[in-house]
């Protein structure tokens, strides 16, 4: 069963065991406007919380996207070399922006719920 | 964002209603983009017709019989050969030849000229004339008006249709249709289209007209600047500044030939020293392998690391379809089709000088 954690910084991450799948919400990509290109972590690299993680580039700026926990990347989501536009289409879905795996689970405690999310964008 | 210092738009409530997100630009509270989003915005500019606010530019009328002197004293310019009802591309100069503002320059009579400042300057270019107009019979009016751009290869169909007459007015032309109004054919974009200076009762009601139109759709100055980069157009305090001159910019040919020999306005004698030494670095377009946009203020590096050059402007092209950049470089490196690096977060992504513009010019010339 999976459960979904959001950050101040507009990403949602889907955690399954002790394996997050991180990306930017709605809201977020709905802010950056149309997306171009997106730089993905090489699989293996380790992050810290607040590391640059990714860099998500719309037509006219680059913007990062920070790690939200600790942990070591497992995968990164290879389709949006191809086609970026996915986080503007799918943000919670298919435009997914890496896996990683989690170091220290109990720093998903100070995430937010949905609920508290939407609160929080009012 | 906006902050609470910056103006805002006469019309901000029209791109309040159109559902605008407004961030800061050159002092002013402008729409980025509407619903549609930049990149929708750019390719209907280019398919149709784009509505632009750029009211944030200032029209400035010259007026007397030391107008056309005045002008002559500021920019690289023979107002005297200028017919009546055309543009002028041309500068406003720093005595080191720097590039204090581009601006549009029309004549509408005798003794009477419109100029357009872009918005960051226009406080600065006003002073500016009026210390170098003293002893001279002109009068200086920066004028209140709504400015809009109407742009792309249905303008025409679309101004028409809303009541205003184009007639046979073509490209770098200027005319004043009603009283108060200033209507040029020109444009940022590349492609057909109007400029037009009006008071804002008559903005809000030809704007109204104009939406009536499906093919009209309101355009912010997120595309306004993809669509001017793909053009291979300058922007003043990223491709042009104070710090640079014309001759590397390669924008001499809005210099004409007696004036570069026999012209005494402010900056002729660096112009003519930079002439003779010939450019040391050159602005040129810039293309990105890939699909990585290289951004403003990136270095650029040869094959060997050396230092060669910087970008001043970039970012995606989406009718281009791939990044596009301007910048400048060594003269020795500036052949289209040579490869340089540019750094983008400490990434050597490869670039090839590259032909401007990127996209053709859609101008109606005749």
């Amino acid at each position: 069963m999976a459960t979904t954690y959001y950050t101040e910084d507009h990403e949602w991450l889907r955690v399954e065991g002790d394996v997050a799948t991180v990306g930017i919400t709605d809201y977020a990509q709905e802010q950056l406007g149309d997306i171009v290109f997106v730089e993905v972590p090489e699989t293996g690299k380790s992050l810290s919380k607040g590391d640059t993680a990714v860099v998500v580039e719309s037509v006219k700026a680059a913007s990062d996207v920070y790690a939200p926990v600790d942990g070591e990347v497992t995968e990164a989501n290879e389709a949006l070399s191809s086609d970026p536009a996915l986080v503007n289409s799918a943000a919670t879905g298919d435009g997914w922006l890496w896996k990683m795996k989690l170091s220290d689970t109990s720093q998903l405690d100070g995430l937010m719920d949905e609920a508290a999310y939407n609160a929080h964008i009012g | 964002m906006a902050g609470p210092e910056d103006k805002h738009l006469p019309l901000e409530d029209l791109h309040k209603q159109a559902g605008a997100r407004f961030g800061a630009f050159a002092g002013w509270s402008m729409p980025l983009t509407y619903p549609a989003g930049v990149m929708k915005e750019h390719l209907h500019t280019r398919e149709h017709v784009g509505v632009f606010d750029i009211s944030h530019m200032k029209l400035i009328e010259l007026s007397g019989s030391g107008a056309g002197a005045l002008l002559e004293r500021a920019c690289p310019l023979d107002s005297a050969a200028l017919p009546l009802l055309q543009s002028k591309y041309s500068f406003l100069l720093n005595d080191a030849a720097g590039v204090l503002d581009d601006v549009i320059v029309t004549r509408l009579g005798d003794d009477r000229f419109m100029l357009v400042a872009n918005a960051g300057n226009a406080a600065q270019d006003e002073a500016h004339l009026r210390s170098l107009a003293e002893g001279l019979d002109v009068t200086i009016d920066p004028l209140d008006r709504v400015f809009l751009a109407i742009q792309g290869p249905e303008a025409e169909a679309a101004l028409n249709k809303a009541g205003v007459e184009t007639g046979a007015l073509l490209f770098m032309h200027g005319v004043e249709p009603r009283d108060g109004w200033f209507l040029t054919r020109s444009g940022y974009t590349g492609e057909d289209g109007f400029e037009i200076g009006l008071p804002e009762k008559d903005a809000r009601e030809l704007l109204e007209k104009l939406f009536a139109d499906e093919r009209v759709m309101w355009v912010g100055l997120a595309a306004r600047d993809s669509l001017r980069l793909e053009a291979g157009l300058c922007l003043h305090g990223n491709d042009i500044t104070p710090d640079t001159n014309p001759v590397d910019a390669a924008l001499m040919w809005a210099v004409p030939k007696s004036v570069r020999a026999e012209g005494r306005f402010v900056g002729a004698d660096a112009l003519r020293d930079l002439i003779a030494r010939g450019a040391s670095e050159k602005r040129v377009g810039l293309k990105p392998e890939g699909r990585q946009p290289v951004r403003a203020g990136a270095s650029l590096f040869d094959a060997d690391g050396n230092p060669a050059g910087r970008i001043t402007s970039g970012g995606f092209g989406p009718s281009a379809g791939h990044p596009v950049a301007m910048g400048y470089v060594p003269a020795t490196q500036a052949a289209v089709g040579n490869r340089l690096y540019a750094d983008v977060r400490g990434t050597k992504v490869p670039v090839d000088i590259h032909a401007l513009p990127f996209t053709p010019h859609r101008y109606r010339k005749g």
